[in-house]
């Protein structure tokens, strides 16, 4: 065990150092491959396409036809988290890849790293359905240029024990009040700090919290403050989506934050659970599929953007993995495959649901008023170890 | 002269005698081609990884795009000094790390003690069975299995109530970390406590008797000491297995649980900051570096 961990260090060092050289140690307003030109139109299939993915989002069902209609062969690997994809598309400088499913913590890293590159939504028919919001989304359209199609999203949800929780509960202030000392439940990730800043923004205004995801110095204490406060609370934080499932089932959480898949899983089983975005609203994630700077087959990449965009394969997608398609389309599909799924995920909701929705985005140093005052993802990072303890 | 003639090796005929005949005028270049794999293999693999690993804990990342800074600098272990987070982690997995190796001798002596000197053949070998059949499991489902018999609804708290006692809420706590832990490694600590025992002579117990030592006597003075290094030798598998890992805390420990293992994957994983996870790393190294010179006065490396 102790002798694997050495070899793994020495391949990530390998790598690290591999990937240095085109290190520059400063910040890039505006993102290196801005000016790259896009594809004006989708030529001839270059007859493979190598996608890196969350898994479950390369499924046979839709892979199948696809390869079938264009040719393009598809070589699937599934990525762990949303870091694992940034290291991956950073892995020998590029170009072995062409796409990455990247969720919107990853976004912007992509794209001032000059992994990605700009993309053309007018060779996307389906583009012009998408709701309003997923069209020019801040975690992966900047100053008006696309560095990538947005495909999927979920919210982070508020889950709780209806035995325990009879009313549902009608604010975030549940996971952080002492009542519930042993029963809370957070996800174990530094984005999680976000939701706190969600919950701060509203119940301390004095803070002047607008994005939990920039902010200064003293919200950011405000913030961690707060965290450390709900540790006491806190059995456990859960890792993975089946981690919690277990333990809400097992009676070792009653409270917490949750996707929409735990939900639907907990109550498939027949449990008292519930969920509910509370009236602070929640954070959520959006995914995008983004087209890497030295993507080797591009053509086959437009072209399966535009097929994970048709109306089908969003239905297909969002019910085999349990979230909500961006294509306003895509309902009629949901619900011909499942009755009810539509409204139970979300996907027909009004602009002004999702503007209670505040989308994961990489934490970088510019503030909302454009200083650079603002704390960097590192210390998120890092003030996540100092929360957990 | 005569001998001379009788020991060269006659020539066969074919390409492999050159060699022979070369391997039998130099001897060491015999023994540079058997050495050259594992020496390469060693060195390329331990020491340069070891060596990166030590310049890489003095570079920096860049907080926006995540890449490598090549700058020489020591704010990586002014972190680790200065915040007092880092502190308890360490202190954490270092206290449980002992704890853990504490616990399995206790519980590994009297077995291996057992198994070498009364068990008769066949129970020996079963109990051999016994020891081992856990590792024939993955590591993931043993920690599972406690999982489900540690949890609030678990096979623990339910004993417990049955016989009319309170729960025993140790789940997702450092509790229920140190109990998987020291079970997960007790099978390390009593194969080599096994062998060290089976080595003591019994012309000396016998000596020892005959002198007029009672039973205890001669286990402290006679079995214990001869042992020593045995379970020296199983602690620096105990000890080190606990300090690198990080899979038991995700899963089993609770609010307050973090390893160095975990920061680290954190800080690759998660932050991409190869250099602080490096500068960590260099604690677990450090520490496992003293642990095996005092195992080493003790005699461990004899007993291995």
């Amino acid at each position: 065990m102790k002798f694997g961990a050495v070899v793994a260090v020495a391949i990530l060092l390998a790598t690290a150092c591999g990937s240095s050289n085109t290190s520059t140690g400063t910040k890039h307003r505006v993102p290196p491959t801005a000016t790259l030109k896009p594809l004006d139109k989708v030529g001839d299939g270059e007859g493979a396409l190598n996608l890196i993915a969350w898994e479950g989002y390369v499924d046979d069902s839709w892979k199948k036809p696809f390869q079938d209609a264009t040719g393009c062969q598809v070589n699937a690997k599934s990525a762990g988290s949303s870091d694992e994809m940034v290291s991956l598309m950073k892995e020998g400088g590029g170009g072995q890849w062409d796409m990455v499913s990247a969720s919107g913590d990853a976004d912007l890293r992509l794209i001032y790293g000059g992994d990605v590159r700009p993309m053309n939504e007018k060779l996307i028919p389906d583009w012009a359905d998408f709701q309003t919001y997923f069209k020019n989304p801040a975690y992966n359209t900047i100053d008006g240029v696309h560095y990538g199609i947005s495909l999927q999203w979920g919210p982070n949800v508020l889950l709780y024990n209806t035995t325990k929780f009879k009313i549902a509960p009608t604010s975030w202030s549940a996971v952080y009040d002492a009542a519930n000392k042993g029963i809370v439940t957070a996800y174990d990730y530094p984005i999680t700090i976000a939701d706190a800043a969600l919950y701060l923004s509203k119940s301390q205004p004095s803070l002047g919290i607008t994005d939990p995801y920039e902010l200064t110095k003293k919200q950011f204490d405000a913030t961690v403050a707060l965290l450390m406060q709900q540790r006491q609370l806190i059995k456990k934080y859960w890792p993975t989506a089946s981690e919690e499932i277990l333990d809400f089932q097992n009676g070792d959480a009653f409270i917490g934050a949750a996707w929409p898949y735990q939900t639907i899983q907990l109550k498939g089983n027949g449990g008292p659970f519930a969920d509910t975005i509370p009236s602070e609203g929640a954070t959520g994630w959006g995914d995008t599929w983004m087209l890497a700077t030295k993507a080797p087959h591009p053509n086959c990449a437009y072209k399966w953007t535009q097929w994970v965009s048709t109306p089908k394969v969003q239905a297909e997608q969002a019910l085999f993995f349990g979230e909500t398609p961006v294509n306003s389309k895509a309902c009629a599909q949901m619900e011909a495959l499942q009755a009810g799924s539509c409204a139970q995920y979300h996907a027909n909701e009004a602009g002004t649901y999702l503007q209670t929705i505040h989308f994961w985005k990489t934490p970088v140093t510019t503030c909302p008023d454009g200083s650079e005052n603002c704390i960097p993802y590192d210390q998120w990072v890092s003030a996540w170890t100092t929360i957990k303890g | 002269m005569a001998t001379e003639t009788v020991r060269r090796p006659r020539p066969k005929g074919g390409g492999a005698v050159p060699f022979a005949t070369l391997f039998w005028r130099l001897p060491w270049l015999r023994s540079l081609l058997l050495l050259t794999p594992p020496l390469a293999w060693f060195v390329v693999i331990y020491f340069a990884s070891l060596i990166l690993l030590l310049i890489t804990a003095f570079w920096t990342t860049d907080p926006f795009t995540t890449q490598i800074v090549q700058v020489w600098t020591t704010s990586n272990f002014e972190r680790l000094i200065n915040e007092p987070v880092y502190h308890d982690i360490v202190g954490r997995t270092v206290v449980l790390a002992a704890l853990v190796t504490l616990t399995d001798a206790l519980l590994a002596f009297p077995f291996a003690y057992y198994m070498a000197r009364l068990a008769s053949r066949r129970v020996q070998t079963l109990l051999f069975a016994a020891v081992l059949l856990p590792l024939w499991a993955s590591y993931l489902a043993r920690v599972y299995a406690w999982i489900l018999i540690l949890n609030h609804s678990g096979v623990l708290n339910w004993s417990l109530q049955s016989i009319g006692l309170p729960p025993a809420n140790i789940g997702y706590t450092n509790v229920a970390m140190w109990v998987v832990f020291s079970y997960i490694w007790l099978p390390f600590m009593i194969i080599p406590a096994y062998s060290a025992l089976e080595r003591v002579p019994e012309s000396l117990l016998e000596a020892s008797a005959d002198l007029g030592a009672r039973r205890w006597r001669t286990i402290r003075d006679i079995v214990l000491p001869l042992a020593l290094p045995g379970v020296v030798a199983g602690s620096i598998f105990t000890f080190s297995l606990t300090l690198g890992d990080f899979i038991t805390p995700v899963l089993v420990g609770g609010a307050g649980s973090t390893f160095i293992g975990n920061v680290v994957y954190a800080n690759i994983g998660i932050a991409n900051n190869v250099p602080f996870a490096a500068a960590l790393s260099t604690i677990p190294v450090a520490i496992m570096a003293v642990y095996l010179l005092i195992a080493r006065r003790l005699g461990a490396f004899e007993a291995l």
